[in-house]
């Protein structure tokens, strides 16, 4: 192995260090923070590169060094010299496998910079890995296989930079010493690269030529590249600009993370600033109330700041007792954030289990937590060769373009113009999994242009005037296990103690509201969701609602229960099992099922997934449905 | 016009943010305590986060009652600068059955630390505990979460690890299912001892060179600290100037020697020697996974 650490910046440090270490500490206390991706698939020589540059920048001590000399001979790749990889490659079984599957992060620091590397896995079914390294880089490295040229995945790579927003590319052409440092092979990758490039908005990038294996262009101008007249690739991640520079002269936006009260005479408001400036004095706007006020003073333990930059994070006071908490987002008062409830999306999926259009996950961006639907993907793109295609939904790894909604207004801004509030997480309500990744791009105009309009006669006054307690009472259970029957039971009892009641049924709302909609889990879902907002209508109304559905997932249930105020969703889980109740088959559809007549139909070839926690629980083998009607009822007492 | 922020300026922001999060959305955090370096820049970091307010979760020593005497005397001090409850933890089955580091091998590491973490976690219902490993310190390491997700058995799965994007974290869990989470994460060891020097934060003085009784055992050089350490024959204590990379139970932690005496110099020191920091631990040694291996045990 020729390693060249002949290398002039390391050298000093090296003796500053020695020599003088306050001066050396003075220098290190100055450097800034690059954090950058590397992608490329198992061959292209990612991990040696990376390994490479730990070894040049002196970040492998000789206890590692040793293990890894072992290991090399042991498995490495290389024959008898160093296989940097093994160095890389974190995990035990990804050790065996020899690949990199999962992100890790790896550290080394310069002169001038400290980088963090975030080392991707380049396959395909690893897509998600790599959105996650890139989601946090100023710049990706994307490796290309001298011998091969640009191939598929480097498409992919570059596209997937491209999405994350990643603004400095360098293209490495990697393994020169394999074709002979041949100028005109490597200008021909270069240019085969620069059409495809500008073909998905990349108008600028940084090609060198490197071996990450002999150390040509890493941390010195090779010899063996004359013609090369750019920077080598260490010099290059050492002066590039870095994002976090650029986000300063952008507006104000700070969400806020946690309102800090020690006391009655303080009340700051803690957050990490996303973009822009802030001092006392400043004039700032809290979204989405729109308030305004004045910045009183940045409170830090190191004492008040008379200026906090993006990147810092910071408490700000205010000049006045404006509402303000977790969730809201401090921003220029004269440029503030939209605020909004549908927008376009591009979606990245990383959980095994594919989206669900219309079912309600959990969103986060920033620091708003809110309940969110999207719809059915409008495209997704082929991450090979960038072609639209059409898509009912997202799989593991897809790439959709979709319109998704929340619940509630959101803070946000276009992913490209501000990552802090465009970019997103979906969270499984039931799993708690992160199961998708996006980036708003604009708000619908439906959506700007539809008000909430406030009325006089509130909820509260419908039900005192029914002198009654709103409800739903939410029947959920197999087809024939008796839910309209017991609802019925129930209403008739309710009825008769004079209560304002009115029961949804299933089949009967099928026949109208509902009657566009089959029986797929999409159409389910949207059946649940329109039920769910006539029977919020109806309690807003001040009635007791029953609704009999099999509403046979858990997800949708729980967002109907989230639309309403705490307490007044029963879930009432009328449990009767499968052999029961296809043994009834009241309306003989068990039997159609079971002859591959009806399709998606509930315990037969569509799951039904019982509450875990129900309100009620009535068990129709052991009562009749009078029995559990009285039950029930005596369980809503009182109802005022 | 533009203040480039340094990096440990941007560091320190990321790990006030993660511990922010965690406050705002965990029901009980609790901050696991060792009194190392690691841990004094974390809880420097807390006090930094929640300023003018102390910070609000305890601190969490899960104590084997084999660390050295100089961590014991800081640990109560610097819970009491920062204002904060100190819970102290010891396996009540490691104290009944004896264990020691001397005559039970993993078993010690196993049931004072990793059944003893468990054990006071489930103890008080903590869900969030916040840990100050870092990236840099080995190889499983680097893969881990900030968030990292365990199971109501307090097990980690190194292939099931949520996406964590952006500065975006899911810190949402069934009931008994808790979080680990590691605010100093990408911070590596050059950038906590300049840390330290920059903000001039109390360490315990065994980082520094002194003259200390020592002995060599199987290639490492330990201190002896109390009368508990048993020789073996022909074994005498000989006083030498040492120092430490790493603090734990003082006859499982390697010194170093050395006549660095402060911290300019201990990172001089640092900087141009030529081994790992964890080199001095005997935990790591068993094979190259056992940390990984560890970790999905439960351990920290």
């Amino acid at each position: 192995m020729t390693a060249s650490p002949d290398n002039a910046v390391i050298y000093k440090t090296a003796d500053l260090i020695a020599s003088d270490i306050d001066a050396y500490l003075d220098v290190h206390q100055h450097k800034s923070l690059l954090r950058f991706i590397t992608c490329g698939s198992v061959d292209d020589g990612k991990s040696t590169l990376i390994g490479r540059l730990l070894y040049d920048s002196k970040m492998i001590f000789e206890d590692q060094l040793a293990t890894l000399e072992s290991d090399s001979k042991r498995m490495g790749t290389q024959g008898q010299d160093i296989d940097f990889a093994l160095l890389v490659d974190g995990l035990a079984a990804e050790r065996e496998q020899g690949i990199t599957i999962d992100v890790a992060y790896r550290f080394f620091a310069t002169e001038k910079r400290k980088f963090i590397v975030a080392d991707c896995p380049g396959h395909e079914q690893y897509t998600r890995n790599m959105v996650t390294g890139a989601s946090t880089a100023d710049l990706a490295v994307i490796l290309i296989d001298a011998r091969k040229g640009v191939l598929v995945q480097t498409r992919r790579h570059s596209y997937l930079a491209k999405l994350l927003g990643i603004r400095n590319i360098v293209l490495a052409v990697n393994k020169m010493d394999l074709i002979d440092y041949d100028q005109a092979k490597y200008d021909a990758i270069v240019a085969d690269y620069t059409e495809f490039a500008a073909s998905i908005g990349i108008s600028d990038f940084t090609p060198m030529p490197i071996s990450g294996f002999k150390g040509d262009n890493i941390t010195d101008t090779s010899a063996n590249t004359p013609w090369y007249t750019g920077l080598p690739l260490m010099a290059h991640l050492e002066t590039v600009a870095l994002d976090n520079d650029a986000d300063q002269s952008k507006p104000l936006r700070m969400a806020v993370q946690w309102v800090n009260r020690p006391n009655l005479d303080f009340r700051g408001f803690s957050g990490q600033i996303a973009t822009g400036t802030v001092h006392p004095g400043d004039a700032i706007r809290v979204l989405p109330s729109g308030k305004t006020t004045t910045i009183k003073k940045i409170v830090t333990l190191d004492g008040e700041l008379q200026e906090a930059v993006a990147g810092q994070s910071v408490t700000l006071c205010f000049d006045d007792e404006i509402d303000c908490s977790r969730g809201d987002v401090i921003a220029a008062a004269d440029n503030p954030p939209e605020v909004a409830d549908q927008f376009e999306s591009t979606i990245v999926w990383m959980a095994d289990d594919a989206l669900v259009p219309g079912r309600s996950y959990w969103l986060k961006l920033g620091t708003q937590m809110v309940s969110a639907t999207v719809q059915a993907p409008k495209y997704t793109v082929n991450v090979n060769s960038m072609e639209h295609m059409a898509a009912k939904t997202l799989e593991l790894n897809a790439i959709g373009v979709a319109e998704i909604s929340t619940d509630k207004p959101i803070v946000f801004a276009p992913y490209a113009d501000n990552h802090a509030l465009g970019g997103f997480i979906l969270i499984d309500k039931i799993s708690n999994a992160t199961v998708a990744a996006g980036m708003l791009h604009f708000s619908l105009r439906r959506a700007q242009n539809v008000h909430w309009q406030a009325t006089d006669i509130g909820r509260n006054a419908h039900a005192m005037l029914k002198n009654q307690k709103p409800k739903i009472l939410w029947f959920t259970g197999l087809s024939g296990s008796g839910k309209s029957t017991i609802a019925n039971e129930v209403e008739k009892a309710l009825h008769l103690m004079n209560r304002h009641t009115f029961l949804l049924d299933g089949d009967n709302v099928r026949h109208g509201l509902n009657k566009d909609l089959g029986f797929t889990e999409t159409d389910r879902i949207e059946n649940i969701r329109r039920v769910g907002e006539v029977a919020k209508l109806m309690a807003d109304a001040g009635l007791i609602v029953l609704t009999a559905f099999i509403s046979p997932f858990r997800a949708e249930r729980d967002m109907v229960r989230a639309m309403l105020p705490e307490g007044e969703f029963v879930e009432i889980f009328v449990d009767t099992p499968l052999e029961i109740a296809e043994a009834r088959d009241v309306k003989g559809l068990y039997k159609k099922a079971r002859a591959g007549q009806l399709k998606n139909f509930t315990g037969i070839d569509s799951p039904y997934e019982p509450p875990e926690h129900p309100d009620i629980r009535v068990n129709t083998v052991e009562m009749s449905p009078a029995e559990a009607a009285e039950y029930i009822v005596r369980q809503l007492m009182p109802l005022k | 016009m533009t203040k480039t922020l340094t990096h440990l300026e941007r560091l320190e922001a990321e790990a006030i943010h993660i511990m922010r999060e965690v406050v705002a959305e965990a029901e009980k955090p609790v901050m696991l305590y060792s009194v190392g370096k690691d841990s004094a820049v974390m809880l420097h970091l807390a006090r930094k986060a929640f300023y003018p307010s102390p910070p609000p979760f305890p601190l969490l020593h899960v104590d084997t009652t084999w660390k050295f005497k100089e961590m014991y005397a800081l640990r109560e001090k610097a819970a009491r600068d920062a204002g904060m409850e100190l819970i102290v933890h010891q396996n009540p089955e490691a104290i009944a059955r004896g264990i020691n580091p001397f005559d039970h091998g993993s078993l010690h590491t196993d049931m004072w630390k990793t059944g003893g973490l468990k054990q006071a976690l489930d103890k008080h219902g903590f869900d969030v505990a916040f840990g100050g490993a870092r990236r840099d310190e080995e190889k499983s390491r680097a893969k881990e979460r900030i968030f990292s997700f365990r199971t109501a058995t307090h097990g980690w799965d190194p292939k099931n690890q949520r996406p964590e994007l952006w500065n975006l974290y899911n810190a949402r869990k069934a009931k008994s299912e808790s979080i680990r989470v590691f605010p100093i994460s990408n911070w590596t060891e050059l950038d906590i001892w300049q840390y330290i020097h920059l903000e001039n934060i109390e360490i315990v003085p065994l980082y520094f060179s002194a003259p200390r009784p020592t002995v060599t055992r199987d290639g490492m050089l330990l201190m002896i600290d109390d009368e508990r350490f048993p020789l073996q024959d022909g074994e005498v204590p000989v006083k030498r100037s040492i120092r430490f990379r790493t603090l734990g139970c003082y006859p499982l932690t390697g010194a170093v020697e050395s006549t660095a005496s402060t911290l300019p110099e201990v990172i001089q020191e640092m900087l141009l020697t030529t081994t790992s920091e964890r080199q001095g631990r005997a935990i790591d040694h068993d094979q190259a996974a056992s940390m990984e291996k560890k970790k999905q045990e439960g351990y920290f």
